[in-house]
C-alpha cells in the first residue's frame, strides 16, 4: 500500500515534470528570434519533455504490455525526432539561411 | 494534459506566423510529437491504454510525412534521387 504510493508520487512528479519541460520548449518556439534557437526549443520538447512524460506513465502502468508499448513509442521517439531536426536544420541552412547569433556576439563583445 | 495541449497550441502558432517554410515545417512536426503524447495521456486519463498503438502508429507518420514535406520544398519533387542531375 504503502510502496504503491511511492510511486504514484513519483509518477506524477515525472509527469509534472515533463509538462513543465513541454511548456518550456513550446515557449521557446514561439519566442525566440532565430529559426536555428527556435530548433533548439523543440529538441527540448521532444526529448526531455517526451520521455519524462512517457516514464511517467510507465510508473503509473507497472510491469505490463503497456510499459513495452511506451517503451518502444519513446525509443522510436527518440530515433526519428532528431533526424528530422537535423533533416530540417540542414535543408534550412542549404537553402541559404544563416544563424544570426555570431555577428551580434563579435560586434557587441569584441569577438569575446 | 493541459500542458501539452498549451504547447501544441504554441507550436501550432509558429506554424501559422513563421517568417520562412522551415519554422512552419518545424511547428507542424512539434505539433505532431504532442498530438503523440496527448493520445498516450489520454489514454491513461479514461483508462483505455489500447490508445497507445494509435500513439505508436502516429510516430510513424509524423516522421514520414515531415521527411516527405522536406523533400517536397527542397527538390520540389518527390521522386527526386540524390545521384540525378543536381
Amino acid at each position: 500500500m504503502y510502496d504503491m504510493s511511492i510511486v504514484d508520487v513519483a509518477s506524477w512528479v515525472v509527469l509534472m515534470l515533463g509538462a513543465l519541460f513541454c511548456i518550456i520548449g513550446g515557449i521557446g518556439l514561439y519566442r525566440l528570434p532565430d529559426f536555428f534557437s527556435r530548433l533548439h526549443g523543440a529538441g527540448i520538447t521532444d526529448t526531455l519533455g517526451a520521455g519524462l512524460i512517457l516514464f511517467g506513465l510507465m510508473l503509473q502502468a507497472g510491469w505490463t504490455l503497456i510499459t513495452v508499448k511506451l517503451l518502444f513509442i519513446l525509443a522510436i521517439l527518440w530515433l526519428t525526432s532528431p533526424t528530422s531536426t537535423h533533416a530540417i536544420a540542414k535543408a534550412a541552412r542549404m537553402s541559404g539561411q544563416e544563424p544570426l547569433v555570431d555577428k551580434g556576439a563579435d560586434s557587441a563583445q569584441g569577438g569575446a | 494534459m493541459a500542458a501539452v495541449l498549451v504547447t501544441m497550441i504554441l507550436a501550432l502558432g509558429r506554424a501559422v506566423l513563421g517568417p520562412t517554410t522551415y519554422d512552419r515545417i518545424l511547428g507542424v512536426n512539434m505539433a505532431g510529437t504532442k498530438t503523440v503524447l496527448l493520445i498516450a495521456v489520454l489514454g491513461f486519463l479514461t483508462g483505455r491504454p489500447e490508445f497507445l498503438d494509435l500513439a505508436l502508429i502516429y510516430v510513424f507518420l509524423n516522421f514520414i510525412g515531415t521527411m516527405a514535406v522536406l523533400k517536397f520544398v527542397e527538390h520540389g519533387d518527390l521522386a527526386h534521387s540524390a545521384e540525378g542531375n543536381d
